[in-house]
C-alpha cells in the first residue's frame, strides 16, 4: 500500500514537474488548437475542443433501411462522414425536393422532373426548364444512390457525389434557372425553412450546402430491393414465372443476351456496374457524354449504365430517351447495334448487328426485366409530396 | 507524458532498489520495445532483438517486356503471335492467395485478393507497407483467380459491387480475367474480342477448377523489398496455344476448349521481380 501511495505522490508531482517544464519550454506561444464540434448543443460536442471545425451535427441519427439482399450481397451503402442520415435532415431533404421556391420562378422542384410514381425519373423523354428550355437527355431515375460505389453521377459522371449531384439542376439554365444566392434568400425567407434547418443542422441560416445535404439524406432513403425478382432469389420459388426464370437466363447467357457483363445479375443485386460504356446506339454522337466531362476522345459516347430495377415506371430508355418500350431496347441490343469508335467490345455481335436473339426469348427477357419492378417504391408514402 | 513519468517514477523505484540490494545479475534479453522480440524483463540487451520486415507488392502488365499503362488504353496497338492487331479496352484480372515463404518453411500469407484494373492506378497496388515477421522470403506463391476454397459465389461484396461474378450456369464463383478489346479482322474492319476466364465448364452441372498456382523460387525479399507481379498479356495468345482471335473472340465463358486453353497460355503469363 505503501509504495502504491508513493507511486501516486510521485506521479503527481512528476506530472506537475513535467507540465510545468513543458509550458515554460513553449517559449510563451499559443498551445496548438484542439479542433473539434464546440457547439454545446450538438450531438457531438467536444468539451476539450478549442476550435471549431464544422463537425457538429444535429438531429436524431438514423440507419438507412437495408434491403436483405443488398445486406447478404454488397458492401455497406456510402454516407460521407459530414452528413449523417437523420429524421430532421430527411424530412427537410424530402421537403425540399418537393419545393418550387428552389426555381428561378418559383415554379419547378425536383419532383417536377423526377416523379415518385416514374421511379423519380422524367415520363417525358427530356425534360421542360423554367423557360420552357428543353434539355437533351431523359432525366435519371433515382433510386440506390447510396450504393453507387464509383461515386460518378448523372449520365455523363460530371458529379462526384449525392450532394455534388443536387448543386446542378437549381443553377442549370435549362433547368431550375436559379442562382444559389436567389434559391437560399426565398427559402431564409419563409417563415418555415429557417426553424427545419435549425433542426436538421443547428442553424437558421441557410447555405446552399446545407440545402444539398439535406436533399442528398432523402435521396439516399429512396431504396429499392424488394422486387419480386429479390423475393425469388431470397428464396420464393414461387415469386417469378417459368418465362421470367427463362429470360434471367437469356440475361446471363454469353450467347444470348449478356447483359450481366454491365447490368448486375443475381450476385449483384444494383442492376448495374454505375460504369460507362459505348453501347452502339449511334455511328456517330450527337452527345459525347463521358468524353465532354473527361476530355478524352476515346469516352465520347459512353454513358453511365442505368440500373434495370423500375423499367416498369422508368421510360422512355437510354440517355437520351430514344426508346419508349422495352421491345425497343431489347431489339436494340439483337439486332440494331452500330459501328462507333469507341463501342464497348462486349457488344462482341456488332458484326451481325447484336446476339439476335429470338423472339420466344426475348418476350422472356422482358418479363424478367420487369420482374426488378418494385410497386410499393413508387408509392412509398415516406417518398411523396410532403408539401 | 504519462509515459514519462511513469518512466521517472520506475527509474527512481529501480535507485531506490539499487540503494537497498547489492547489484542483481543483469537479465538478458532484447531491450527495444520496438523489436518483434521485445522481453520486458530484460535488464541488458544483448543484440538478440529482431524486428519485422515491411515490403510492398505491386501488380504490372507488359507486354513482351514493354510496359503497358491505362495511357495504352484504346491507343496502342499490339500484335498477337498469330498476327492480329489489336487494341486493349479493357483489362481487370484478379489476384489472391500470396504467401511468401522463407528459406525454413515458414509461410506468411498477405491477407485479401485484388481485382486488378488496368484503368485504375490504384487497384494495382495489392499492399504497401505489409508488416511480415523478420527473416529472409526466398519464394512467393499466388493464385490467379481464386482457387477451389476461396471461389464461393457471392462471398465478396466488393466484388459482386464490381460485376465481377462469373454466371451460375458456368459455374459460378467470379471471373479470373475480364480482357476485352478490338482487333483487325483479315479485311481489315475492327472487331471485338472477350478473353474472359474462370471456372470451365464440361456439362451442365459439371464444372472444373481453371485457378492457376504461380510459385516463384529464388528470391531474396527482405525488409522494404518491392515485390512486382507482372503479367505479361502476349503470353495469353502464345504458348502453348496460338491464339487465333478470328475464331476464337468471344462467347468464350462457356466454350470449355477455349476456357482450358486460357488456363495453359495462362501457365507462362505471370513472373515476379523482387529487388
Amino acid at each position: 500500500m505503501n509504495i502504491v501511495m508513493n507511486f501516486k505522490v510521485l506521479a503527481t508531482l512528476v506530472l506537475s514537474v513535467v507540465l510545468f517544464s513543458c509550458s515554460s519550454s513553449d517559449n510563451g506561444s499559443e498551445p496548438d488548437a484542439i479542433l473539434g464540434c464546440t457547439d454545446p448543443n450538438s450531438n457531438n460536442y467536444n468539451s476539450e475542443a478549442t476550435q471549431d471545425n464544422g463537425s457538429c451535427e444535429y438531429g436524431t441519427y438514423v440507419d438507412l433501411e437495408i434491403p436483405v439482399i443488398f445486406n447478404n450481397l454488397l458492401p455497406a451503402p456510402l454516407i460521407p462522414t459530414n452528413n449523417s442520415q437523420t429524421i430532421e435532415g430527411i424530412a427537410l431533404g424530402r421537403k425540399l425536393f418537393y419545393e418550387p421556391l428552389l426555381s428561378g420562378d418559383g415554379t419547378q422542384a425536383c419532383a417536377d422532373c423526377h416523379f415518385a410514381e416514374n421511379a423519380f425519373t422524367d415520363p417525358n423523354q427530356f425534360s421542360t426548364g423554367i423557360d420552357g428550355s428543353i434539355g437533351n437527355r431523359n432525366a435519371m431515375p433515382i433510386y440506390n444512390v447510396a450504393w453507387n460505389f464509383n461515386e460518378k453521377f448523372f449520365w455523363d459522371g460530371r458529379a462526384r457525389n449525392v450532394e455534388d449531384q443536387a448543386f446542378g439542376p437549381v443553377v442549370n439554365p435549362i433547368e431550375m434557372n436559379n442562382t444559389w444566392p436567389n434559391a437560399v434568400a426565398s427559402l431564409q425567407a419563409t417563415s418555415i425553412y429557417p426553424d427545419l434547418f435549425f433542426e436538421a443542422f443547428g442553424t437558421s441560416i441557410i447555405d446552399s450546402v446545407l440545402v444539398v445535404k439535406a436533399i442528398a439524406q432523402f435521396e439516399r432513403t429512396l431504396i429499392s430491393g424488394n422486387s419480386r425478382f429479390d423475393q425469388y432469389l431470397l428464396g420464393d420459388t414461387n415469386a417469378i414465372t417459368a418465362e421470367e426464370l427463362n429470360g434471367f437466363n437469356v440475361f446471363m447467357d454469353e450467347d444470348r443476351g449478356d447483359c450481366f457483363h454491365c447490368h448486375g445479375s443475381d450476385a449483384n443485386p444494383l442492376w448495374t456496374d454505375n460504369i460507362f460504356h459505348n453501347n452502339g446506339l449511334d455511328t456517330s454522337f450527337l452527345d459525347n457524354g463521358l468524353g465532354i466531362v473527361t476530355g478524352d476522345p476515346l469516352d465520347n459516347g459512353k454513358f453511365k449504365s442505368p440500373s434495370l430495377r423500375n423499367l416498369a415506371y422508368s421510360a422512355p430508355y437510354m440517355h437520351d430517351g430514344r426508346f419508349e418500350t422495352l421491345e425497343e431496347v431489347i431489339n436494340h441490343y439483337s439486332e440494331g447495334l452500330v459501328f462507333s469508335e469507341t463501342i464497348d467490345p462486349l457488344m462482341k455481335n456488332i458484326a451481325d448487328g447484336g446476339a439476335h436473339i429470338n423472339e420466344d426469348d426475348k418476350a422472356d427477357l422482358k418479363a424478367f426485366l420487369l420482374s426488378l419492378s418494385e410497386p410499393e417504391f413508387t408509392t412509398n408514402p415516406d417518398f411523396q409530396d410532403p408539401n | 507524458m504519462k509515459k514519462i513519468a511513469l518512466l521517472l517514477i520506475l527509474a527512481i523505484a529501480f535507485v531506490g532498489c539499487d540503494n537497498d540490494d547489492d547489484t542483481p545479475d543483469p537479465i538478458l534479453g532484447c531491450t527495444d520495445e520496438n523489436s518483434e522480440n521485445y522481453d520486458p524483463n530484460a535488464t541488458q540487451d544483448d543484440d538478440s532483438c529482431t524486428y519485422p520486415i515491411e515490403i510492398n507488392i505491386n501488380l504490372s502488365q507488359n507486354w513482351d517486356g514493354t510496359n503497358i499503362t491505362l495511357a495504352d488504353i484504346g491507343t496502342t496497338e499490339f500484335t498477337n503471335e498469330h498476327g492480329e492487331v489489336l487494341t486493349i479496352a479493357r483489362l481487370r484480372y484478379l489476384i489472391s492467395k500470396v504467401i511468401l515463404h522463407d528459406s525454413e518453411g515458414n509461410e506468411e500469407e498477405i491477407e485479401g485478393y485484388k481485382l486488378a484494373d488496368l484503368s485504375d492506378e490504384n487497384s494495382l497496388v495489392f499492399t504497401s507497407n505489409a508488416v511480415l515477421p523478420s527473416g529472409t522470403y526466398t519464394r512467393i506463391s499466388f493464385v490467379y483467380g481464386f482457387n477451389e476454397e476461396d471461389n464461393i459465389t457471392e462471398a465478396y461484396p466488393d466484388l459482386n459491387a464490381a460485376t465481377w461474378n462469373w454466371p451460375g450456369m458456368l459455374g459460378g464463383g467470379y471471373h479470373f480475367l475480364q480482357f476485352d478489346g478490338t482487333f483487325k479482322d483479315p479485311n481489315g474492319d475492327s472487331q471485338p474480342f472477350n478473353y474472359h476466364n474462370g471456372t470451365a465448364k464440361i456439362s451442365d452441372g459439371v464444372f472444373e477448377q481453371n485457378f492457376i498456382t504461380v510459385d516463384v523460387e529464388g528470391l531474396s525479399i527482405d525488409s522494404n523489398s518491392t515485390i512486382d507481379i507482372k503479367m505479361n498479356v502476349a503470353e495469353w495468345f502464345k504458348n502453348p496455344n496460338t491464339w487465333d482471335l478470328n475464331t476464337l473472340s468471344g462467347s468464350l465463358m462457356g466454350n470449355y476448349d477455349a476456357q482450358i486453353m486460357m488456363n495453359q497460355n495462362g501457365q507462362n503469363v505471370f513472373s515476379i521481380d523482387a529487388n
